[in-house]
């Protein structure tokens, strides 16, 4: 593997323009200051408890996500192309749910293989035919950013069921702020902490018959959650009720919730549940999590489900490769950013090729997420690979592989002192009446020495993301 | 406000109350059994009362066959099996915060946050010998802490009345109890003024509920029994008196004033009724044990009342 391109230092060792501010200040700032403030940053995530659960481990675990102090820095030209691809690319996703729910214009003309939708287990029959507020589907999108090669960027996966992290992208910018206030005056650094209002505006956009004052909700799962934090702080930040799925209950007129007062009708639900929890009537019969009778009020249009039942169909891996197409398809555009190259294991030939040259690639569950049941070949073990070789063998559509992307690395902290760490970056893109997106998103940083595993459940650490202005 | 978010809230407010009393409690114990003129039996009886006045002596005596000062705090104070340990009252108390945390002030949430974490590491590393009281004391002031921030920072609306509801329904009964506990401190003696060993252990009772002072600056006098269950229980300007804690009760709960809300406010407007106008003559006559176990059935009607009228009305 040929050495990573580094956000910092260019090849020779020499600083990268953007990154000169940041770093005359951190040679100028004596070593004992750094090492308390990041002691102060610890301490400070410890009593604000922001923190996450760790499926596997012990019950209501809480763990902290380490947070590096030293930014992830994106000079504005940048942005400004990276913006607009991740706008086409969501555009395009959306107008895609929105088309095979409906006419299905896009396997009519053959763009994509009719049975890869049809007969996917993700694809909702039940949403076919829905009209939704303003066509969309996927109003929070989390797009995976990766660089790699010769720093260009490529889009890793898109997340447009229920993306998580934007609390993060949040907590760290209050956290450098707070730290570091100095540094936001050296140079103009694009803010990110309207993103609720933003969030909120949107949300209020997609309400059933354009309501001038709707009510929205944000629904978790609740404390044991992963992201429980996230959902309260979402809430709090929009200045909604965070509900649980009991505090709901439908009836003939709509979705209310239980308040001291009586009942009170609720007209958008941002849910941080799955689809198959939502309803015990409508999905999983055993889920206690959600609100029975709610899949039928949305279907009547009595309420807003944000994101919509159905998206997973569209951030599956088998999907993925198709991306570029539905862009050309729907936006009449070439895609302003790239995939990553995906062999298909359901292609004979793909396989073949997969299975040969296991040791060099990343293989991935079509379905997974999290970071959980892939094969990492560089890294892994002869063991290891043989036997995910075995459950390839066994099931090889249920897999996709993509050549190991050397990811771009960014000065961290760590043990040692500092060294470079692998990156990526999920911005967040939201959709009502526009698509808008605040500057950056959350970088995560994986900070085992070349380990390219980033998610949070894996060891992986954020980092402030910064968008230069100019 | 959602129905949940007030439930939460009020078991926020309940179990902190309830860690802060439980060391009152304690304390005042532990001060007592330090005195040197006590009998070693009397002071395995004291403690028996702690945990029998809990309701826990079964779940104590199950784990621990013989009761002594240093189990029966590590017991209240610190055992994960008892669910009203102060441990597990904190735990509950940070549970629940933690729940509604976009309903309270990122203050209130941090502060008990902290508290928890520091309660952990307590727990892990155990007490110094000589650090019992400094124990009950942290335990005090974070619990005045958190009460003076919430009075500090939160809105003045129903959440914070929930709140409020929680914390006096909580102390009205814990006063009760610490009372109940010691009742036999006071009551042999009614009439028998005087006595070192009997000023010690009112004085002590006093202290507990923070109340030495107010007793001096209310009544200018000898310590008599007949005063301090009048202190305790009637008088509405002493901060942890069942009178001013069952008004702050009526008054709160008549200001929510939810649609459903006219059964609430008949028990609470009744209880308080009764202690704005009752004697203590008449109190001490009809027995003080048998008055409080009266008045501790009605604080738990009253809870429950609560529970119907505001957290799980029947369906919509």
């Amino acid at each position: 593997m040929s050495k990573a391109y580094d956000e910092m230092y260019q090849d020779a060792g020499s600083l990268r323009s953007h990154y000169s501010s940041y770093s005359q200040w951190l040679e100028s700032t004596p070593p004992e200051i750094i090492a308390r403030k990041r002691e102060e940053a610890d301490l400070a995530f410890h009593r604000v408890g922001i923190t996450f659960a760790v499926y596997g481990e012990e019950a209501g675990k809480e763990r902290l996500i380490p947070f590096d102090i030293i930014p992830r820095i994106i000079p504005s030209e940048e942005w400004k192309v990276m913006a607009a691809g991740l706008k086409q690319r969501v555009k395009a996703l959306n107008a895609f749910l929105h088309d095979i729910y409906h006419d299905q214009e896009i396997l009519k003309a053959g763009r994509i293989p009719a049975e890869q939708v049809l007969g996917n287990e993700l694809f909702r029959k039940e949403m076919v035919g829905i009209d939704l507020p303003c066509q969309v589907y996927a109003h929070i999108a989390g797009i995976d950013l990766v660089r790699a090669g010769k720093g260009e960027y490529y889009v890793l996966e898109d997340n447009l069921r229920t993306p998580s992290g934007v609390s993060y992208m949040l907590e760290d910018r209050k956290m450098m702020m707070r730290l570091f206030p100095e540094l936001f005056s050296r140079q103009s650094i694009a803010p990110v902490e309207h993103y609720p209002d933003l969030l909120l505006e949107n949300l209020r956009a997609v309400a059933p018959d354009h309501l001038a004052e709707p009510t929205v909700v944000v629904l978790t799962p609740g404390q044991f959650n992963s992201a429980y934090f996230e959902h309260a702080f979402l809430a709090q930040q929009m200045g909604v009720e965070l509900v649980e799925g009991s505090d709901l209950f439908v009836a003939e007129d709509g979705v209310f919730m239980r308040t001291t007062q009586g009942r009170k009708r609720v007209d958008v639900i941002y849910r941080r549940i799955d689809d198959d929890y939502l309803d015990p009537r409508a999905f999983k019969k055993d889920s206690v999590l959600g609100v029975p009778g709610l899949f039928n009020a949305y279907r009547k249009g009595q309420v807003t489900l944000a994101n919509a039942v159905g998206t997973g169909i569209a951030d599956d891996k088998a999907m993925y490769i198709h991306v570029p197409e539905m862009i050309r398809f729907y936006c009449g555009e070439e895609p302003i950013l790239s995939n990553v190259p995906t062999w298909e294991l359901r292609k004979p030939d793909d396989l073949k090729y997969v299975l040969d040259h296991l040791p060099e690639l990343v293989v991935k569950e079509v379905h997974g997420s999290g970071g959980y049941g892939m094969l990492v070949g560089p890294t892994s073990s002869k063991d290891e690979i043989a036997t995910f070789r075995d459950k390839i063998i066994a099931n090889p559509g249920n897999y996709i592989a993509q050549p190991t992307l050397s990811l771009s690395t960014c000065p961290t902290f760590v043990d040692s002192g500092v060294a470079p760490r692998h990156i990526d970056l999920r911005p967040f893109v939201l959709s009502g009446k526009d698509v808008t997106l605040v500057p950056g998103g959350l970088t995560r940083v994986a900070l085992k020495e070349g380990s390219l595993v980033v998610n949070s459940s894996q060891g992986g650490g954020t980092k402030d993301t910064w968008v230069l202005e100019n | 406000m959602l129905s949940s978010t007030a439930e939460h809230l009020f078991w926020m407010a309940r179990s902190m109350e309830r860690a802060e009393n439980t060391a009152r409690m304690l304390d005042v114990t532990y001060r007592m059994s330090l005195l040197k003129n006590t009998i070693p039996e009397a002071v395995d009886q004291e403690w028996i009362a702690v945990l029998n006045i809990s309701g826990l002596y079964s779940i104590y005596s199950e784990r621990q066959p013989l009761v002594s000062a240093t189990e029966v705090i590590d017991f209240m104070a610190f055992d994960e099996a008892n669910p009203s340990s102060i441990f597990n009252s904190l735990r509950l108390a940070r549970d629940n915060c933690r729940t509604v945390r976009g309903t309270v002030t990122s203050e209130m949430w941090e502060t008990l946050n902290a508290t928890w974490l520091e309660m952990k590491k307590l727990k892990q590393n155990g007490l110094p010998k000589d650090g019992i009281s400094d124990f009950f004391d942290w335990v005090k002031e974070r619990s005045h802490l958190f009460r003076g921030i919430t009075y500090g920072t939160m809105l003045h609306d129903d959440a914070f009345r929930f709140i409020r509801l929680g914390t006096f329904l909580e102390r009205a009964d814990n006063t009760a109890r610490i009372l109940d506990v010691k009742y036999h401190v006071l009551l042999p003696s009614l009439h028998d003024v005087g006595g070192a060993a009997d000023y010690y252990q009112w004085g002590a009772l006093l202290r507990s509920v923070s109340a030495f002072e107010t007793y001096r600056k209310a009544y200018r006098d000898l310590i008599t029994p007949k005063r301090v269950t009048e202190l305790l229980i009637l008088r509405a300007d002493m901060p942890r008196s069942l009178h001013a804690c069952v008004q702050e009760v009526d008054e709160q709960g008549s200001i929510i004033n939810g649609p459903r809300s006219s059964e609430l406010l008949r028990l609470t407007g009744m209880l308080r009724a009764e202690l704005r106008f009752g004697r203590i003559e008449d109190i001490i006559s009809q027995g003080l044990h048998e008055y409080l176990t009266r008045f501790l059935a009605r604080i738990h009607a009253i809870g429950d009342q609560i529970n119907s009228t505001y957290f799980w009305p029947s369906d919509d």
